[in-house]
């Protein structure tokens, strides 16, 4: 597999990989690595054919799937991958979680995109939660309950609503010790909650296709990749990204994103996509160090995610 | 490369893994304090193995109970490592990890020497395909890093992984809680000349790319998104050209590829070993999920029966006669255990060939059998091939065994038997592996008019697929429809359902108590109840008003089936948009 980069040579069945809209380029090309000096990227081609094997396994299961896009650069590589698989196409809808916490770059880049490339968009949001007032911003929560309620519960009757049985998930093992633990295919019951005590064998690539009835598949294609191999494969393929992830006129910029009052930049001078992977070769602080409710207990994730939560 | 760490249960695997990381430089910023003060906060000495084990139940029990992976590099090249856990209820979780190593280290502990766990997981990385092993022999410090006790553990477990035909690459000694022979030659070992951990990680070989072998592509999928027909897979060994004459097994069936399609990516007439694409055929050939592609002179083997070895981890003991479910590559098909030839003990690699012991499979052994598939497959014998000389068998929800071919035996002519003991009736199961779909009671709600004009129709399109299916009338439970009780009904539509036919009420369930009783009585007998909503054309909203409206949609917005027929002009596009979306329901189990 000698790809190293997309070229735009003429193919009659290459499906043209549109990149701006009337307002011009989502992410500008100077922004990523000028394709007659692109690194080697080669060591990615294996696990783009293992996310568009994956996904394809699950489309053909699930008729019923939808996946979850928290518009975020790894939601970014999950729907160009899912063109990939799909040939140009996302076959399912995208679910957007709005927990109307949600920085306005992330809002405007996700309705562009979604226009863009023709995506089927369900938004969801918790509205009786935000009715009661029942956050962390207003003051009546913690942070972890709050997700709990905006984006774990945002999520549940989303799901519930259309009825999906099985939701593409961005999440990489390389994050956070309990996604280390996650399976490919992972069930969680019907009140959501995931058995992390007794999950399912998962060996050569033949992933968990049976289940009870009332339980649903997460299904996580991204989970053999690291945050540098994200943005490797961001830079290859010239993939739109929020603008918030590079470095603004301040030196700030976001290394993940989520909801304002509880996600950080951080200072940086990485004002491109080889900039960016340059800064992580270097650094040794963990990508979620900046979503504040990671930060609450020893075991606060865990808890989130035992109980439903991304 | 992904390297697994093996071995009996605390001989030191994720200390090992903590040690690795600290010792190369490649902990992350803040966890070594937090390590600290967590294992401070518990009044323990200091703990690598809170890298690795992140749930709060490990750390409680200070045991790995699933597998985890973590990235670090060395000078040479990167590295997933796969910590995996050792204690013997986990061993699923092992399995998980290890199959997808590229090599191994494996684990024995200086002062306890060569254990159960120890033995049991070599001989799993053999039936894994995992040939590149490094023995490690943790804890020296405990026995004075006294080369007796290394010598000793090495010859007995060299004897041991010879008897598997593994030859491993080195044995060291290592204290990974000092913190000796993990990066640079220990002192305390003067007696050793062989390589450190990172020496024996980076003197692993590279995985080799599969490019030369024979051609197999697994058909994944069947795409139409356009007017194209494209067959979508993974190239799994072998290279793919544009006008090669492919063969599709099974049915032997020939076409020649017309082209590759892949998006927005580099135009090439060729794929290769490992990349996941489409392709398209000249000719309109019979060609689904599960069929395997090669070239003729080298095509795979087609037969409903082959010999294996496998590995099992349900609970529930193989035995003759038994049914499940096997996949072998992208082909799914039931399958019966045709005979135990040997049981194998995979802690002592004792065998049985005869008495009780050979006559069932216990979790967590493994044994040499026979199986008789329902449909025939595409398969490989296991060395020139991997992916599509392995298996999986699915007991109830889970994958509960792996198996490689050894030998693919002569086609049987006879009937599948379904298999079950000869004393056991059908089980739901067994029935819906028949009839491929289970039984179930199924409502339509929407106007009158419409549920009673489609009923017959719907009833007919499930028959002509093939299935069991029965439409209940007031008349069959000799009920006049005046005199309509909803318990009656439901009963005798769970009888029916419970002998796998799915069955059509033509009652009218739109008032809550009927679609409660409905419910209840299904869910006690566990038999699916579908109530399919059809939503109303314009003309039917126009009649019932808007209150009605309102309040259907209050008790069937979340029911089982949304149907929309507005779009619908007549009874047969109506009943192909209920089929559509009722299919899919059916032949889940």
């Amino acid at each position: 597999m000698a790809s190293t980069q997309v070229t735009d040579a003429p193919n009659p069945h290459l499906y043209t990989a549109v990149r701006e809209d009337d307002r011009g380029p989502l992410t500008p090309e100077d922004r990523y690595s000028p394709r007659d000096s692109m690194p080697d990227y080669s060591h990615l081609d294996a696990l783009e054919a293992q996310s568009i094997y994956i996904m394809r396994e699950a489309f053909n299961k699930f008729k019923n799937m939808a996946m979850l896009w928290s518009i975020g650069k790894d939601s970014s590589v999950m729907l160009w991958l899912a063109r990939k698989a799909f040939l140009g196409h996302v076959p399912f809808p995208c679910v957007h979680v709005d927990t109307s916490y949600k920085m306005k770059e992330m809002i405007d880049f996700r309705d562009r995109l979604a226009e863009l490339w023709n995506l089927d968009l369900r938004v969801g949001q918790n509205k009786e939660a935000l009715a009661a007032g029942k956050t962390f911003p207003s003051g009546d929560l913690g942070r972890v309950e709050c997700c709990s309620l905006l984006k774990k519960d945002g999520l549940q009757q989303v799901m519930e609503r259309y009825n999906f049985e099985a939701v593409v998930l961005g999440i990489r093992r390389d994050e956070e010790g309990t996604r280390a633990k996650e399976r490919v295919f992972s069930p969680r019951n019907k009140n959501f909650e995931w058995d992390y005590r007794d999950q399912p064998p998962e060996l050569w690539d033949q992933f968990k296709t049976d289940f009870e009835p009332g339980t649903h598949l997460r299904i996580h294609p991204l989970l053999h990749w690291t945050e540098t191999n994200i943005w490797e494969y961001i830079d290859r393929e010239q993939i739109p990204v929020v603008p918030i992830y590079f470095s603004n006129e301040e030196n700030k910029r976001y290394r993940s994103l989520g909801c304002a009052p509880c996600t950080l930049p951080v200072s940086s001078e990485a004002s491109t996509v080889p900039k960016i992977i340059e800064e992580l070769e270097n650094t040794r602080v963990a990508e979620r160090s900046t979503r504040a409710q990671d930060q609450e207990a020893e075991d606060a994730f865990e808890r989130l995610r035992a109980s439903g939560y991304m | 490369m992904k390297i697994v760490i093996v071995g009996h249960v605390d001989h030191g695997k994720s200390t090992l893994v903590g040690r690795l990381f600290y010792e190369t430089d490649s902990l992350p910023e803040g966890k070594f304090d937090q390590i600290k003060a967590t294992c401070e906060r518990r009044g323990v000495p200091f703990e690598w193995a809170f890298l690795m084990d992140a749930l709060q139940a490990e750390r409680d029990q200070n045991i790995t109970i699933d597998t985890a992976q973590i990235w670090f590099k060395t000078e040479k090249r990167p590295y997933v490592i796969i910590d995996a856990p050792g204690h013997r209820e986990f061993i699923k979780n092992m399995v998980t990890g290890a199959a997808n190593a590229d090599a191994a280290l494996l684990l024995i502990a200086a002062n306890e020497g060569v254990q159960e766990q120890s033995r049991r997981h070599g001989y799993l990385l053999s039936l894994l395909g995992v040939q590149k092993v490094a023995v490690v022999v943790n804890k020296m410090d405990m026995v004075d890093y006294s080369q007796e006790v290394f010598d000793k553990i090495e010859a007995e477990y060299r004897e041991f992984l010879g008897q598997l035909g593994v030859e491993p690459t080195s044995f060291i000694p290592i204290s990974a809680r000092e913190g000796d022979n993990i990066a640079t030659r220990s002192d305390e070992t003067k007696w050793y000349d062989g390589p450190t951990i990172i020496n024996a990680l980076d003197g692993f070989e590279e995985p080799r790319h599969s490019d030369a072998q024979a051609l197999r592509f697994p058909i994944q999928d069947i795409y139409r998104f356009d007017h194209r027909r494209v067959l979508a897979g993974r190239v799994e060994t072998g290279t793919i050209k544009v006008g090669d004459e492919l063969l599709f097994t099974p049915g032997k069936r020939k076409a020649r590829v017309k082209s590759i399609e892949r998006w927005s990516s580099p135009a090439s007439d060729e794929a290769h070993a490992g990349e996941s694409i489409g392709v398209t055929l000249d000719e309109q050939i019979f060609v689904e999920r599960g069929h395997v592609a090669a070239l003729a002179d080298s095509a795979p083997l087609q037969t409903n029966r082959l010999k294996a070895n496998l590995f099992w981890l349900g609970d529930n003991p193989i035995e003759e006669g038994k049914t499940y479910k096997l996949k072998l590559a992208s082909q799914e098909t039931a399958c019966r255990i045709e005979k135990i030839e040997r049981v194998i003990d995979a802690s002592t690699l004792d065998t049985h060939t005869d008495g009780a012991a050979s006559k069932k499979v216990d979790k967590n052994n493994a044994a040499e059998l026979v199986i008789r598939t329902m449909q025939p497959l595409a398969l490989d014998v296991y060395g020139e091939f991997v992916s599509t000389a392995r298996f999986v068998l699915v007991d109830e929800w889970d994958v509960r065994g792996g198996g490689i071919v050894t030998e693919g035996l002569e086609a049987s002519e006879d009937a599948y038997d379904l298999g079950g003991a000869a004393w056991a009736a059908p089980n739901p199961v067994e029935r819906f592996k028949r009839n491929r779909h289970r039984g179930c009671i199924v409502a339509l709600h929407g106007a009158p008019e419409i549920e009673r004009n489609l009923l017959p129709r719907l009833e007919r399109a499930l028959f002509n697929r093939g299935m069991q299916t029965f439409t209940l009338e007031p008349r069959h439970i000799d009920l006049k429809e005046a005199e309509y009780d909803p318990q009656t009904q439901a009963l005798v539509a769970r009888n029916l359902a419970a002998a796998g036919v799915v069955c059509l009420l033509d009652t009218p369930i739109a008032e809550g108590s009927s679609l409660r009783t409905f419910r209840m009585i299904a869910d006690d007998a566990r038999t699916a109840f579908i109530v399919a909503h059809l939503s109303a054309s314009d003309r039917i909203l126009e009649r019932t008003g808007k209150r009605a409206r309102q309040e259907d949609e209050e008790m069937f917005g979340d029911a089982d089936l949304q149907v929309d027929l507005s779009g619908s002009r007549d009874e047969e596009e109506q009943v192909a948009a209920i089929v559509e979306k009722l299919i899919p329901l059916l032949q889940r189990f």
